[in-house]
């Protein structure tokens, strides 16, 4: 039934009553994972040392499911709407006076820091300036700055970010806004050619302080052309910067950082959310706020699994996270930020605490930032804590269909990162009695509730 | 005239130093040997060049004292060795498109700018003869676009604008990679991939830059929007810096190109578009890959002049009338200069395959631009044979030592590997061929 043996994840609290375990086909892996305290070095060695149980709240597990499968059930039948709404729930702390920011007006927040504060940075792309923004990331910018700093130009991608690339090897610095990144590709040669490699090939004579920014990734039925992620076709060249922030804060700090980098970065944003308000505390509102370009963030701690993320489906991680909370399986979860250069310190950190990690992206899996994220994981010293391989939960591997239903189920949801964990046998803690469970039936009532409705 | 000193010896230097540009010569004998350039005279202790200066300064005063008007007049001054100083030409109308006015037919040269243009188009006739050499012997390996037989062009393009404008151009970037500042040593350097090379030998042939030169552009066509790019930054600065955006007939067919000639007449950028058609894109020759080969009527709403490329003195002159046309504000103009490349399209294309050579020897004979130069400076007494034969000997012995150079230096450090990927950035580590190779990169 398991692909492996022997591989396990430790619960903390009370669960269900002792269930009655099916032992794995290979009892004799299973029988050297039963120790009193489980101790472990590398994953081929003895188990011999000890591990810690935190202790959890004891609840009544019964009721907890039904309500938690309710609630799964109105997410995924939501969508979006469920996202935003998560997004308002209370696991993003809030500071005093804190206030709560679109990413939208994050974005919008930070550009207008960055003209103002340097003559040189100006915005181009197309509808940037009187559509203010093809989706008014850019308001009030032009009216502000006017045509000299903003401007709009016609359709021709290639055109304007070759004019970009060069304005900004003569000495400005600018922001070239691509309507959505999938029409980036007519303009990659600039992206890459003439931008990227640039410095390099110059041996640091000439620099290029250039932002391509724009919507990356699936939107809500736009159909294939235009719902491509490209995260990992710009991370796969040195000489750029790849960014993916989640919420306003990373939104505003990381372009801010970005405008202020002199190297060519690409900020990948999500249309999906733009409208979504987070928390922005204090500190973050400030003229000054940045976020260094290369450090991933640890948005939930935890102690069992780790998941991995960037951009939108941090957001999908850390509900995932609440669910599986309620069933006292603790994830870690960390937003990504930065694509290129990846912060793999961060992860191989969180995977030696927990032992388990699953990648969450939008992006089609093959040559993925998932598959990235797994080959540097096993090539440094956290392969060693793996007690499982790593689960990708990528898009699916096609063209981005257009009916809803076909749409939902081509991109992770809260269900799939909850499924990547099926795999795992988990130990039970209870009075100094150990049980054991396959993760697949803690877990199948959420996956059952929220079977689609066929018609 | 009157001087009977001595030219001033510093004794503890053991040189002689010309008294007007103070500069260290040669001492020619007092009486006999011939004041050559390099040399100072023993009796009047000043220099060839100071002597052509003196009298430079001299005709002008007097000039300017004359009553004079437009560029008829002709003023000869005369030399130490009795050459004239400044000449009148009369050089080729070009074609307009969209323009009331072209460039003018009638243009003077002086003698000094006439030695500087056959020095440099020399230097770089003779630098990529060379590089040819070094690449027949693999000391040069991969690409090497040769640039002899255009080299009007680059010096006629130089001497029309001033060091603080800008150039980009694509891949046969030899000749403007020196005539933008960039030292033969240097260049050469980069050939051979050493760590002296102006690239530090990271670039190579295609990818060479200097300060306002923006390469050496592999990518066909791609250099025109970073061109309009650059003349943006002009505009957005305020200074009445203009850019020069050289592409070849084979990249005029470009799409890319069409968009930046909208953008640059939509928003005025003060760019000069110059197309360098030597009738062959590699290897297709302009009437098998363009509809219309009026390349200076591609920009439809951007006026153009169809330039002989091959006369640097036309070139000059259409590039100062597209200076003054860009620095007056009206925007983008075109130029398509009518070249001929010897060489094949890179040193792995003999050249011959899609045209004869017949065709290359017709256009040696009649059409080269420094023997037209040559011609033209003879015929005027503006130089003689030997001054320019010992011009001659120089330039070959500038590209020796530079040749010299190329091959004894050595290759970049490894170390050098992972360097400057960006810019002010601090240090990172580069993942080698292999997990455990960690390679340090620094800006």
């Amino acid at each position: 039934m398991l692909p492996y043996s022997g591989s396990v994840s430790l619960v903390s609290s009370f669960l269900f009553p002792p269930l009655q375990f099916v032992p794995p086909p290979n009892r004799s892996d299973w029988l050297c994972v039963v120790t009193p305290s489980v101790r472990r070095v590398t994953r081929s060695s003895d188990w011999s040392k000890s591990r810690r149980f935190p202790t959890g709240l004891a609840h009544s597990p019964a009721e907890d499911s039904l309500k938690m499968a309710a609630s799964l059930r109105c997410f995924l039948r939501s969508g979006k709407k469920a996202v935003s709404a998560l997004g308002q729930r209370e696991f993003h702390r809030s500071a005093p006076a804190a206030a709560q920011v679109t990413v939208r007006d994050a974005l919008n927040q930070a550009m207008d820091e960055e003209l103002e504060r340097d003559e040189r940075v100006f915005l181009l792309g197309e509808e940037v300036a009187q559509y203010d923004g093809a989706y008014k990331v850019s308001r009030g910018l032009w009216k502000k700055y006017g045509d000299k700093r903003i401007i709009d130009t016609p359709i021709s991608e290639m055109g304007f970010a070759g004019i970009a690339v060069g304005a900004a090897m003569a000495g400005l610095r600018p922001i070239c806004e691509f309507m959505t990144f999938n029409f980036s590709m007519q303009a990659i040669d600039q992206v890459i050619n003439s931008a990227a490699k640039t410095c390099y090939m110059s041996a640091g004579l000439q620099a290029v302080p250039i932002v391509f920014r724009g919507p990356n990734g699936a939107s809500a039925g736009v159909a294939a052309q235009h719902s491509q992620c490209f995260a990992a076709w710009y991370a796969h060249c040195p000489g750029l910067k790849v960014v993916s922030p989640w919420n306003s804060e990373d939104a505003k700090g990381l372009l801010k950082s970005s405008i202020r980098d002199d190297n060519p970065v690409v900020f990948l944003e999500n249309e999906l959310l733009y409208g979504v308000p987070f928390e922005m505390s204090e500190e973050a509102q400030s003229k000054d706020f940045t976020i260094p370009i290369g450090k991933a963030k640890v948005e939930r701690a935890g102690s069992h699994i780790t998941l991995v993320s960037h951009s939108r489906y941090v957001g999908h991680c850390l509900d995932a996270a609440a669910v599986l909370a309620k069933e006292g399986i603790e994830c870690e979860v960390i937003n990504l930020r930065t694509i290129r250069p990846m912060d793999v310190e961060s992860i191989e950190a969180s995977v030696m605490k927990t032992n388990h990690l699953v990648t969450v992206e939008g992006g089609w899996p093959q040559f993925g930032v998932g598959a990235e994220i797994c080959a540097r994981i096993m090539e440094g010293s956290a392969f060693n804590y793996l007690d499982s391989p790593v689960t990708r939960v990528t898009g699916v591997d096609i063209p981005m269909p257009y009916a809803k239903i076909l749409e939902d189920h081509s991109l992770p949801q809260i269900k799939d990162i909850i499924f990547s964990l099926h795999n795992l046998v988990l130990i039970i803690v209870r009075n100094g009695n150990y049980s054991f469970v396959f993760a697949e039936f803690l877990i199948c009532p959420y996956l059952a509730a929220t079977k689609p409705n066929l018609h | 005239m009157c001087f009977s000193q001595t030219p001033e010896k510093k004794r503890w230097q053991q040189r002689w130093f010309c008294r007007y540009c103070r500069q260290r010569r040669r001492r020619a004998a007092p009486e006999g040997q011939r004041l050559t350039e390099g040399r100072i005279c023993a009796v009047q202790g000043l220099c060839w060049a100071s002597l052509g200066k003196m009298l430079t300064n001299i005709s002008n005063v007097l000039r300017a004292c004359a009553q004079r008007n437009g560029a008829a007049a002709v003023v000869s001054a005369r030399t130490y060795a009795d050459f004239t100083n400044e000449a009148t030409f009369e050089i080729k109308k070009c074609d307009t498109f969209k323009l009331d006015e072209g460039p003018a037919t009638q243009v003077v040269m002086t003698r000094d700018e006439g030695l500087q243009y056959y020095r440099t188009m020399q230097t770089m006739r003779r630098m990529e003869l060379k590089a040819d050499q070094l690449y027949k012997q693999k000391i040069i390996r991969g690409f090497c676009h040769l640039y002899d037989g255009q080299e009007a062009c680059a010096v006629g393009i130089e001497a029309a604008i001033n060091l603080s404008d800008h150039l980009i151009t694509a891949y046969r970037a030899h000749g403007y990679t020196y005539t933008r500042g960039g030292t033969v040593k240097k260049i050469m350097a980069e050939l051979t991939g050493r760590r002296g090379g102006i690239a530090k030998g990271k670039g190579g042939s295609m990818h060479m830059y200097c300060k306002h030169f923006y390469g050496g552009n592999g990518i066909v066509g791609a250099q025109v929007p970073l061109g309009a790019g650059v003349a943006l930054a002009c505009k957005y600065q305020g200074n009445s810096e203009l850019c020069v955006c050289l592409y070849g007939d084979g990249a005029a067919n470009q799409g890319q190109i069409f968009e930046t000639y909208n953008m640059a007449a939509l928003w005025k950028l003060p760019v000069i578009f110059i197309c360098e058609n030597n009738g062959y894109g590699m290897g297709t020759s302009v009437e098998r890959a363009a509809a219309s080969t009026d390349y200076f009527k591609r920009g439809e709403f951007i006026p153009g002049v169809r330039v002989d490329g091959m006369d640097v003195l036309c070139v000059r002159e259409a590039s100062r009338f597209a200076a003054d046309y860009c620095r007056s504000g009206k925007g983008p103009i075109l130029m398509e200069l009518q070249t001929y490349r010897y060489h094949g399209h890179s040193m792995s294309d003999p050249g011959v395959s899609y045209r004869t050579r017949e065709e290359i020897q017709e256009v040696r004979s009649k059409s080269d631009p420094i023997s037209m130069l040559k011609d033209r400076m003879l015929s005027n007494n503006m130089a003689s044979v030997e001054e320019l034969k010992e011009i001659d000997v120089e330039v070959r012995k500038e590209i020796e030592d530079a040749a010299q150079f190329a091959t004894t230096d050595p290759e970049p450090p490894l170390e050098d590997l992972c360097n400057h990927i960006f810019h002010n950035n601090p240090p990172l580590e580069v993942r080698g061929t292999n997990p455990w190779s960690k390679l340090k990169s620094v800006s």
